[in-house]
């Protein structure tokens, strides 16, 4: 039988919103203060939900010491205590949290083979969370 | 069609053992979870039912009845209780996350007369949950 797995992440991080494309005025009224030049941070709250069948010997959908090692290891030592701006996949991109949660995504679907990735989800505050769940 | 949740919280003691695995394989796959003398959680259980509203009630299942429901086929079996020695489907089943959500579908899905089981979705610590949706 076939469940869903959702395990949560945490990570701290900083950026800054701002768009070469766009002259300064234009970014700072998209922005607003996320534009502020200095950055600001979050703690990133990320649930990442796989699913698959329930393996009969185990009783789970994917051993959660695989999940937990391959996030650790690809996703938060990747992000946490980091300004987003200098990484790689944000040098040409805003890190926005919707560009954060697509980079995630496809970190996870590339390289993690233990069970199947149904979305990522990211809490930048209580108030305001992304999903993503791949190309529709 | 309108979905509606209910929360219910239970705490329960298990430990993850596959008597067809070595000493070696129990201990390697379940890590902390095979100590024989068992563990506890607080679980939080969330049931989603879907149907259309009642023209007459305003309601799409009568929240008593379904908190009755769920007292009588889970809560009372579950709650307090050590799921392996306790609960008659984790006498041959593992009861990680994955199938006591399942265990709590397969319990109540039968018993909800007007309106239709949509999700069981157990939380076994707040960064850990998992979903069924009934699916084979």
């Amino acid at each position: 039988m076939k469940a869903h797995l959702t395990r949560r992440y945490m990570f701290s991080a900083s950026h800054r919103l701002h768009s070469d494309e766009m002259p300064e005025e234009q970014n700072r009224a998209v922005y607003g203060k996320c534009n502020n030049p200095f950055g600001h941070g979050h703690n990133y709250v990320v649930e990442i939900t796989v699913s698959g069948p329930v393996d009969e010997r185990t009783g789970m959908v994917c051993n959660l010491v695989d999940l937990d090692g391959f996030v650790h290891q690809r996703v938060l030592e990747r992000y946490d205590h980091q300004n987003l701006n200098v990484i790689q996949e944000f040098t040409k991109q805003v890190p926005t949290t919707e560009n954060l949660c697509i980079a995630i995504y496809e970190i996870v679907q590339r390289g993690f083979r233990k069970a199947h990735l149904e979305r990522v989800r990211i809490e930048e505050t209580m108030m305001n969370s992304f999903e993503y769940l791949g190309e529709m | 069609m309108v979905y509606l949740t209910r929360k219910a919280e239970f705490s329960a003691s298990h430990y993850y053992h596959n008597p067809e695995f070595t000493a070696d394989e129990n201990a390697r796959i379940f890590g902390k979870c095979n100590n024989p003398n068992g563990h506890g959680h607080n679980y939080t259980l969330e049931v989603t039912v879907k149907g259309a509203v009642d023209p007459k009630s305003g309601f799409v299942v009568d929240l008593k009845q379904l908190k009755d429901t769920m007292n009588k086929e889970v809560l009372d079996s579950l709650d307090h209780r050590f799921l392996n020695k306790e609960v008659p489907e984790f006498f041959t089943r593992i009861p990680t996350t994955e199938n006591i959500a399942i265990a709590i579908w397969q319990r109540l899905a039968p018993k909800l007369k007007t309106a239709q089981l949509h999700r069981v979705r157990v939380y076994e610590t707040p960064d850990l949950f998992v979903d069924f949706y009934g699916e084979a």
